[in-house]
């Protein structure tokens, strides 16, 4: 059976996804980058396709996305994140019209057209303040595992508000608050507060549009989901996928490749 | 139309006359003598030319040492001496350059003994007065342009409050035809001031020419590559023979490279317009990112704001030289001012002109003066013309803000949505 796959070279993690030819997913596979960019990329993939039964010579064609997409030594082509996440995006919540993805280095908010077309983006620049390792800072700081970031903010009453924009800076902010006494829910909401106000200024220059949908592997912190939407006044599309959203628009636009080609090919082809 | 035009000729002869003019500026440097300090926007070049001075443009000095890529070595140095990393990165490599007693990549520039600047920019003072504490004596001439960046404001010729406006900068320029005479000892001569204004004359046709030139398709030159060499040549010969004979020649070159279809892609799939300063730390790879995808600049604010005005075709009036300079002064620094003030109303004339398929935005950390205002201006014109385009922010000096990989990710999402838009509208298959 033929398929399509798409690997999603992250920051922190690498993502890969497998699709049939109705598009519906049949595998996943997620680990972290590391510093052995190709062979993360090679792990997942192989990974996905183990889980699942799948051989490589039934995945027809592959997308490389992430900043590590031109390491890919067994994809086919290359598509920024950005074109895969609003095509991810729109295939799984069919009304999006703006997407926010944040990440491990950089937090981007992407205008979509109806039909996928990327009518507009913006994204961080030159600092990580605002994207998920300010998160990391503050986990690091407060010596508490990332995943519990979200739930132990969500208990706040008393947040308080941290002021700096500096990822490295913001940990000094958080241990002077400790040392003040703040508990730290209140120091955590105000954490995720603070990402949330720049990312929804990223999100007013591209227009924020119903329905807008969180992508990116922060959008599994309840905590930073609260905070935007709290921020833009609208509620957020989510889902279990949406960590992997970038690879499974990188494996929709395999599948275009297959669909218009129908002819299967491994040969490594890059667009750009 | 000759048919034994080299194409190309244009970019090697603007390349010779450049090193010239650099080499001229090194024997000044060598017989110990000053030059006349000058900016892009309001030069008066014809004027200083009359008197034989040289002159030196500051803007260009420090901009080929980013092309040359040693300007982090003179802003590391200005840094070292106490200069802000904040500020104009123009400015503090001028500064390097002036505690290495003028020591430039392409040779030596000469001392200022005259800073003449208008108030195009706010950053002309404040830099003619580090020249003044930097060397003594300088002679500091401050050019006040009214109307510079009121945007629906100004005069036009015709009026009384034009008139009112021209004669105020007529005052100026006798006032500094007096400084001239008494730095070079020369008295003024109003038939050289008509010679140099005749050559400039002459190039600002062939200039506005140049410029229309590129609605052909395929476009005939890369605005922000290409049209950066003719921009240098434009100012620096500005009310010069040489200068209008090789805007003549480069009218010439495109004209027949038009009539033959020779364009500077193998294939033009994207006409964009570039909107800013270039990105000169890594100039040619800059525009790499874009040719990669079939996409070429054929039009760029740059040389419109930069290019001493000459990109209205002004023509002086030979009969009444200083009345005529007044009135050319006045229409062009506050062109130049404008049009970095509301960049959208030019581009926005550009994208039927030019048939552009994007618009690329690009501001730059050390200039706030030409960045800000961009944000709007690009809103505007996605809100009013529904044009694609992108907005990236480097630096036209510092390479410690210029990420090129940053870059990449963004301009490739950029074609990837042109491609896309074609693709849905049937316009590739």
């Amino acid at each position: 059976m033929p398929y399509a796959a798409g690997v999603d070279v992250g920051s922190t993690q690498t993502k890969a996804i497998v699709i049939d030819e109705q598009g519906r997913i049949v595998g996943r596979a997620l680990t972290d980058t590391g510093a052995n960019v190709v062979q993360a990329a090679e792990n997942a993939f192989q990974e996905c396709l183990r889980a699942e039964g799948i051989s490589e010579q039934e995945v027809l064609y592959v997308v490389g996305t992430g900043y590590g997409r031109y390491r890919i030594t067994f994809g086919n082509t290359q598509v920024t994140e950005i074109s895969c996440h609003g095509r991810g995006a729109i295939h799984l919540f069919p009304n999006t019209r703006t997407v926010v993805d944040m990440g491990g280095q950089d937090t981007k908010a992407i205008r979509v057209a109806p039909n996928g077309e990327i009518v507009d983006f913006c994204m961080n620049d030159k600092c990580a303040a605002g994207t998920g390792r300010f998160l990391g800072a503050a986990a690091a700081a407060l010596d508490i595992p990332l995943g519990d970031l979200g739930t132990v903010a969500l208990r706040s009453d008393k947040p308080v508000k941290i002021s700096t924009t500096c990822t490295v800076f913001a940990e000094s902010e958080v241990l002077s608050w400790l040392g003040k006494g703040k508990r730290l829910e209140d120091i955590l909401w105000g954490v995720h507060t603070s990402i949330a106000v720049r990312t929804a200024g990223l999100m007013r220059r591209v227009g924020i549009d119903d329905e807008v949908t969180f992508t990116g592997g922060v959008s599994r912190n309840p905590a930073m989901v609260a905070a935007i939407e709290e921020r833009i006044g609208t509620k957020l599309n989510i889902s279990e996928e949406c960590h992997y959203m970038g690879a499974l628009g990188a494996a929709l636009f395999a599948l275009d490749h297959i669909h218009a080609r129908r002819q299967p090919t491994h040969e490594t082809e890059a667009v750009s | 139309m000759r048919s034994d035009i080299e194409v190309g000729r244009g970019n090697r002869e603007g390349a010779d006359l450049f090193r010239s003019w650099f080499n001229n500026l090194s024997d000044v440097r060598a017989r110990n003598e000053g030059a006349a300090y000058v900016f892009v926007m309001g030069s008066l070049n014809e004027l200083l030319l009359s008197f034989d001075m040289p002159v030196v443009f500051p803007e260009i000095t420090s901009l080929q040492m980013a092309v040359r890529r040693v300007a982090h070595e003179y802003l590391d140095e200005a840094e070292d001496h106490g200069y802000s990393p904040d500020i104009c990165g123009y400015v503090k490599a001028d500064v390097a350059l002036q505690l290495r007693k003028g020591q430039h990549p392409m040779g030596h520039v000469p001392k200022p003994k005259l800073a003449l600047y208008t108030n195009a920019c706010n950053t002309y003072i404040k830099w003619a007065e580090i020249w003044e504490r930097m060397h003594d004596p300088v002679k500091i001439f401050a050019f006040d342009v009214p109307g510079t960046r009121q945007v629906g404001g100004q005069t036009w010729p015709g009026s009384q409050r034009f008139e009112n406006d021209r004669r105020y900068v007529e005052g100026q320029i006798r006032e500094l035809i007096e400084v001239c005479e008494g730095l070079t000892g020369q008295r003024f001569n109003i038939d050289r001031l008509r010679q140099t204004m005749g050559y400039a004359n002459r190039m600002s046709l062939s200039w506005k020419r140049l410029l229309e030139l590129n609605a052909n398709h395929p476009s005939v030159f890369n605005a922000l590559t290409d049209g950066t060499i003719y921009l240098g040549v434009g100012n620096a010969f500005r009310g010069t023979e040489a200068g209008a004979v090789y805007f003549e020649r480069l009218v010439e070159e495109m004209e027949y490279k038009a009539k033959m279809g020779i364009g500077t892609l193998g294939e033009e799939r994207h006409r964009l317009a570039f909107v800013g300063v270039p990105c000169y730390p890594i100039f040619r790879r800059f525009n790499e990112l874009f040719s990669d995808w079939g996409g070429t600049f054929v039009s760029s604010t740059y040389l419109w704001f930069a290019s001493g005005g000459a990109n209205r075709g002004f023509q002086y009036d030979l009969d009444r030289p200083i009345e005529s300079l007044a009135e050319g002064v006045l229409l062009a620094v506050r062109d130049a001012g404008d049009s970095m003030l509301d960049q959208y109303n030019v581009v926005r004339n550009m994208v039927d002109e030019f048939k552009l398929d994007g618009v690329v935005f690009h501001p730059i950390k050390s200039c706030r003066t030409v960045s800000t205002g961009l944000a709007d201006a690009r809103r505007a014109l996605m809100d009013n013309n529904g044009i694609p385009s992108l907005f990236i922010e480097s630096d036209m000096m510092d390479r410690r803000v210029v990420s090129e990989a940053q870059l990449k990710n963004r301009v490739d999402a950029f074609f990837e949505g042109l491609e896309s838009r074609k693709l849905n509208a049937g316009e590739v298959h």
